[in-house]
């Protein structure tokens, strides 16, 4: 707590700027964002995108799980499911991608409600697995469902299109992403100060208690499935269209814990949190590639890379579970304080 | 031959290695309430040191077992150790999470050190298959059922009798009493996963000796999963009985729905497991826990 930091009224306590401070900077940061791409090559347009497109379906997984506390193993496959029908849409139906992203989003939504279904009697480690044989489950359909999915051979999707104007590019396509990405952080941000927010979070705390004080569980449970999969299913179609391709393997059950992992590194229950992980775990596995380089040539290391990633998210996993649950949102507050304060403590 | 004789009998020899694996589901869930999603990258590691072992020291089979079960119990006090011990009382989310991260870590180790090939066990076990007259086992199969149905005897015999075992049995059943009565939870907490690293690295070397090795091996743990959630998590016999009852479930599916849908066999389980999950959670013979408001 900062001092000197006092609100007179509710609203003002309520805020989402808190102050003008904050304001001038977040203003300051959307202009960058804005026009940073002029300046960026095609590769840092490219890791943006994918940043952009795993913020959203970390937004997703983290009301479901960092706030509403129903663990999901299963998101790789919503995203699935979004992709395969925005891939579909557009190219069986002919409708545009702008009305295929809601579309998926809405498909998402619908199948995490059969899959959150369960979640009325089951909890904890029993959702963990019946969310595990759903994606299990998923994989298979995408696998096999050939008349609808094309298999192993995929779909091939088109840039999207806007009155005549192609987003080909990384640079074009950075700006739908970005879109979306504001947009759905503006949602998440504000959906957690309504009653429905508040309610995940008192089931989050105590199911029983929060059904105790009138909260539904049940309808809770499941409008949260909701919106994560809708979240997931945008992420997924997005994604198609950026990467003009969809085939099974890109839904595995490690992405599942790739967007997990995502949520824990940036802090559970909290939205920034969400944007912190997915910015920093897209990069890990970059960073890594470049710290590799040099070593790449010589035989002894050439299979390392790929098994080295696995081994550092799961460390980093193992790392912020035990020395820092809260994740990087939590790191990120205390050095902020330190600063606000120095060089007095307290 | 009847083919629905011969799906039946590989069912049964498959079951029992699921059932032991299964079983050290069981005796971490039953001791520390945990769901361990790294069972199946301890039942490679094993696997893989036994076969290493076997490749480079060339020595009898039985002692490199030994050495195996030595490492996987070793294996089980580290990693209780070092990384569950600091989670005890963390929200269950977290728990299931650092297991999850741990298979990640296990994996991508194995990967590192034995490279993604394909390894096969060599031949140490006389290969005739076994002739029930209506139906044919396989070798591999034969003998994965007769060390994984050794293995099930063993702990639960262990379980059961012995001290170590009633001490295990009685923490699960209520943690305070049990401590109050002099039995550390520490120890019996190092002691189930201990036992559980043994019990997945038997059932390592056997699917490693009836399908061979590679990284993506812990899978097959993971497939374990409606197994236990069939039988009850809690509940010793319930993994057996689900165990046979997942291994002939998937073996049926795989006759006679693979020809019509390709690659049902795999995700049969889960279809089961999903069911299970609505109507019955807790299993067949596990402890129903009511709650209610």
């Amino acid at each position: 707590m900062r001092c000197g930091d006092f609100k007179d009224t509710y609203n003002k306590d309520e805020a989402i700027f808190q102050s003008v401070f904050v304001k001038i900077w977040l203003s300051l940061f959307m202009f960058f964002l804005l026009v940073f791409p002029f300046f960026a090559n095609e590769y840092v347009l490219y890791m943006a995108n994918l940043i952009g497109i795993a913020i959203i379906g970390a937004h997703g997984l983290n009301l479901l799980t960092g706030f509403t506390g129903q663990i999901s193993l299963g998101h790789a496959a919503f995203i699935g499911v979004g992709a395969y029908t925005s891939a579909i849409l557009i190219t069986r139906v002919g409708i545009s991608f702008w009305w295929a992203i809601p579309m998926a989003g809405l498909m998402s939504a619908v199948v995490g409600v059969i899959i959150g279904i369960p979640s009325l009697r089951i909890k904890g480690l029993y959702l963990a697995v019946a969310t595990i044989a759903a994606q299990f489950i998923f994989e298979y359909v995408f696998m096999n469902w050939e008349a609808m999915t094309h298999g192993i051979r995929g779909i091939n999707v088109p840039d999207p299109e806007l009155f005549g104007f192609q987003f080909d590019t990384e640079r074009k396509f950075y700006f739908i992403t970005l879109f979306f990405v504001v947009a759905g952080t503006f949602y998440a941000r504000n959906l957690i100060r309504t009653r429905v927010g508040r309610a995940f979070i008192a089931i989050r705390d105590r199911d029983l208690a929060a059904e105790l004080i009138g909260i539904n569980l049940f309808r809770y449970k499941l409008l949260s499935f909701a919106i994560s999969s809708f979240y997931a299913g945008v992420a997924g179609s997005l994604w198609v269209s950026f990467m003009n391709i969809v085939t099974p393997e890109h839904f595995p059950l490690s992405l599942s814990i790739e967007y997990l992992a995502m949520v824990i590194v940036g802090g559970l229950g909290s939205v920034l949190g969400s944007i912190y992980g997915a910015f920093f775990m897209v990069l890990v596995p970059e960073i890594l590639k470049f710290g590799t380089d040099p070593i790449k040539n010589i035989p002894v290391f050439q299979h390392i890379f790929a098994p080295m990633r696995e081994v550092v998210f799961g460390s980093l996993i193992v790392f912020f579970l035990i020395f820092e649950p809260q994740g990087l949102a939590e790191i990120w507050r205390r050095v902020k304080n330190f600063f606000i304060l120095w060089p007095f403590a307290y | 031959m009847d083919i629905f004789a011969q799906l039946i009998v590989s069912g049964i020899a498959v079951g029992g290695v699921y059932a032991l694996i299964a079983l050290g589901f069981v005796l971490i869930y039953k001791a520390t309430s945990v769901i361990n999603f790294a069972t199946g990258e301890f039942m490679m590691l094993g696997a893989y040191v036994c076969l290493t072992l076997l490749t480079y020291l060339k020595i009898p089979f039985a002692v490199v077992f030994t050495f195996t079960l030595l490492f996987a119990f070793v294996l089980g006090v580290a990693i209780e150790r070092v990384i569950l011990r600091p989670l005890i009382g963390e929200p269950i989310i977290s728990v299931i999470m650092v297991t999850i991260g741990l298979s990640s870590i296990l994996k991508g180790l194995a990967h590192m050190i034995w490279t993604a090939d394909f390894r096969s066990f060599p031949e140490i076990l006389p290969t005739e298959p076994w002739d029930l007259g209506f139906a044919i086992v396989p070798s591999a199969l034969k003998w994965g059922f007769i060390f994984a149905i050794i293995g099930v005897i063993l702990f639960t015999l262990i379980f059961k009798y012995t001290r170590m075992g009633i001490a295990m049995r009685a923490n699960a059943s209520d943690q305070q009493v049990a401590q109050s009565m002099g039995i550390s939870a520490k120890v019996i907490f190092a002691l189930s996963w201990s036992f559980a690293a043994c019990a997945a690295a038997i059932g390592g070397i056997v699917i490693g000796n009836i399908s061979g090795i590679h990284p993506q091996l812990g899978l097959v743990g993971l497939r374990v999963l409606p197994v236990v959630i069939l039988g009850g998590l809690d509940s010793v016999g319930g993994a057996i009985l689900g165990g046979f009852i997942i291994g002939i479930l998937e073996n049926l599916a795989g006759g006679y729905i693979n020809p019509i849908l390709p690659g049902f066999k795999d995700v049969a389980p889960f279809i089961v497991l999903v069911f299970i999950l609505m109507i019955r959670p807790y299993g067949l013979l596990g402890k129903e826990i009511i709650e209610r408001v």
